[in-house]
């Protein structure tokens, strides 16, 4: 039997005859512009790849066909033919009335999914009125105390119809709670709700650091959701497992992939010890990445996130049913890159960053607005950014074909690189006992400050470039563009929301469903229906969270 | 006899907790032959008063990403004065607008770096700004 490869490698007596007779002559006449070129991640990269580099590589085995293991071109045999990936803009800001607003605006220019960004008193488990809220309130993102600002929220939005993604980590059972009985309110059945939840623990101890509870029971608030949906909200996908905030603190691209895969492999793990079956909750799980500068760095990093989770679904849990060992991911563009000096530059950033996502096989995709470095973006800022990603779907072809970059000598060994390097950072964290246990060491953390400060340094020595900062800066700049102003009138009204909440509800049923929650957080029962009881008693976001507080203690990062 | 080192407390206030910035400063900081202290996250106004006051600091910096600086740091410049600390420079980077800068100016804050700035700027400017002590 002949072996399946598409390409038969050069012999290396070819290679070295062209690096003589055409290479070296233009070498000697012209040097390269530099003695060695890096990604942005800081790993070398090679003149030329050819199939030599392609040794290691088995097409049917590793690349294979789309929609079929191990998922390397892509979870769907059809790509974007069939359907383009959701255009899902993440948004919030001020009050729960002008976020409603701004949603209402994106999903009448054509934006298919919606992404809600709390503000960082709800992404901590406080009120608007605790004094550590002061100057926070609706600042980073739309502020919410309790069910009463749900409901203004999500006021006019059918949840029947609309999938709604929520950013928020360390309550997130809470604002799923929420979310619930907002829907259970529009007449909704649980059972038709579809959406996803942040609810990633382990990358706020590694990375974004906005945690509540020490990192065990906050471990058990993450199953207990698994459970749940899996029984109540079926079509819900309890988390996205996440490398983008990884990689916004520094990482480098391998460092995201692995890190957010060894995560992933957490949660699974932690499944299965809870009883639930790996071919029932993980097709549930879902995946977010970064969409970087470095353009085939990042398409090979998705590429090979996929290939990875098959592989291991399959290879350490024994998964049978292909939805278990299918990854699905949104993706964002990275933040971090975007620069303050020529805003409008950025634009240029986001959309190929964007691209990079597209043609690493995303399901959806938020592109930023070319205003973030300074500010939430502005209604003009966030219509660009949904536009630059129609303009990519609907006018460059590039989802016509599946995975049209796949067999690049350069791409398909990038993509090979990214699966060994995971490996070997798979089997260190293995070592330490896993990713709690890597967490506890300081290992993630201490490996993603280092690449922060060697990226840097790589960038105040002139070796990355950052256009308009450190090469073709400007002098006078001018900083034409308008804005968002959060008003600071919005703490006052959130405040009195919150205080005619507190006035109007039934006490008696908010203190019982908080001992009730309380009860089920001491004994380990699972914590949702407590939680639900709760939220639908109108008990606000800083109480339910402070009766676990109460229970579970408070998170200390050790120093390192 | 040999030159007092420079002491700098690098601080993060308010709720946000993205401190790539804040810990890559420290370490340049370090590498630039400061002593550093680094606070850790969530500090408020009070804390960050008691430890440069504690540690003796010739600056403290500043790092916040969330908005709230108008809030939070002329609090910190007003406590710091409070405790007689008044050569104790308040350095404040993040994500603050150009048109935020004056007023935190006229709060008492000596310097503010935005997005962009090389580790080597503000390592010169602490140099040429920290009244040198024996």
């Amino acid at each position: 039997m002949p072996e399946t490869k598409e390409i038969a490698a050069p012999e290396q007596a070819a290679v070295e005859r062209w690096e003589q007779e055409t290479l070296e002559p233009v070498l000697r006449k012209r040097p390269e512009r530099q003695e060695s070129f890096e990604t942005v991640s800081l790993e070398p990269v090679n003149r030329l790849y050819t199939p030599a580099d392609l040794d290691d590589i088995d097409f049917t085995r590793d690349i294979a066909f789309p929609g079929e293991f191990p998922y390397t071109r892509g979870i769907h045999p059809t790509g974007y033919r069939g359907k383009l990936w959701t255009m899902r803009q993440f948004a919030g800001f001020g009050t729960p009335e002008e976020t409603n607003a701004r949603f209402k605006y994106l999903m009448k220019q054509g934006q298919t999914g919606l992404s809600v960004a709390y503000d960082l008193p709800a992404l901590m488990g406080f009120d608007a009125d605790d004094p550590v809220s002061e100057g926070e309130v609706g600042k980073c993102g739309v502020a919410v105390s309790s069910l009463a600002d749900m409901e203004v929220l999500f006021d006019g939005i059918p949840l029947e119809q609309v999938t709604v993604s929520q950013t928020i980590n360390a309550p997130a059972s809470v604002l799923l709670a929420m979310y619930l009985v907002v829907a259970e309110k529009q007449g909704v059945d649980f059972r038709k709700i579809s959406g996803t939840l942040q609810n990633d623990i382990l990358k706020e101890y590694i990375a974004q650091k906005e945690w509540i509870y020490p990192i065990r029971p906050a471990m058990k608030l993450v199953i207990d959701t698994f459970e749940f949906c899996t029984q109540h909200v079926p079509k819900y996908n309890p988390i996205s497992v996440s490398g983008y905030h990884i990689r916004e603190a520094g990482a480098t691209a391998l460092q995201e992939l692995a890190f957010t895969l060894r995560d992933g492999i957490e949660y699974v793990e932690w499944g299965v010890a809870a009883g639930l079956e790996v071919d029932v909750f993980v097709p549930r799980l879902s995946f977010f990445f970064n969409a970087h500068n470095d353009f085939f760095e990042e398409i090979a990093k998705y590429r090979a996130a996929r290939r990875i989770w098959s592989t291991t679904m399959r290879e350490r849990f024994g998964a049978r049913d292909p939805r278990t060992m299918q990854m699905r991911f949104h993706t964002q563009t990275a933040g971090v890159s975007l620069t303050v000096q020529q805003p409008l530059n950025n634009i240029v950033r986001v959309a190929i960053q964007a691209l990079a996502g597209m043609l690493g096989g995303t399901q959806s995709l938020h592109t930023d607005a070319y205003d973030e470095a300074l500010a939430l973006p502005t209604d003009k800022a966030a219509l660009i950014a949904l536009r630059t990603q129609q303009i990519i779907a609907e006018e460059t072809g590039i989802a016509h074909t599946v995975d049209p970059l796949g067999g690049s000598y350069y791409l398909e060994s990038l993509t090979q690189e990214m699966v060994d390097g995971t490996l070997d950072y798979f089997n260190k964290i293995d070592s330490m006992g896993g990713m709690v246990g890597a967490i506890e060491k300081g290992f993630p953390q201490r490996e993603i400050q280092e690449s922060a400060y060697q990226y840097q340094k790589a960038v105040e020595r002139g070796e990355q470039t950052i256009v308009g900062v450190n090469k073709y800066a400007m002098e006078e700049e001018s900083s034409d563009i308008l804005t968002l102003v959060i008003d600071e009138g919005v703490h006052d009204r959130q405040v009195e929301r919150l205080e005619r909440t507190r006035t109007e509800r039934d006490q008696g049923a908010v203190a019982n469903s908080l001992e009730k929650l309380k009860l089920a957080a001491q004994t380990g029962d699972n914590t949702m229906p407590a939680t639900i009881e709760a939220v639908r008693a109108y008990a606000t976001l800083g109480e339910i969270c402070d009766a676990l507080r109460d229970v579970y203690g408070l998170y200390e990062e050790p120093a390192f | 006899m040999s030159e007092r080192k420079i002491r700098v407390l690098v601080a993060k206030p308010g709720l946000d907790g993205h401190d790539r910035g804040a810990k890559v400063i420290a370490r340049a900081l370090r590498d630039a032959g400061m002593e550093v202290i680094y606070t850790g996250l969530r500090q408020t106004p009070e804390m960050i008063a008691a430890a440069a006051l504690q540690e003796d600091v010739d600056a403290v910096g500043v790092s916040i990403l969330s908005g709230a600086h108008n809030t939070l740091c002329p609090r910190i410049v007003q406590l710091l004065r409070e405790r007689g600390m008044d050569d104790c420079l308040v350095l404040v980077g993040g994500i603050v607008p150009k048109e935020d800068v004056p007023r935190l100016k006229e709060q008492g804050v000596a310097a503010v770096f935005l997005p962009g700035t090389s580790t080597e700027d503000i390592v010169v400017y602490l140099r040429e700004n920290v009244r040198p002590r024996t």
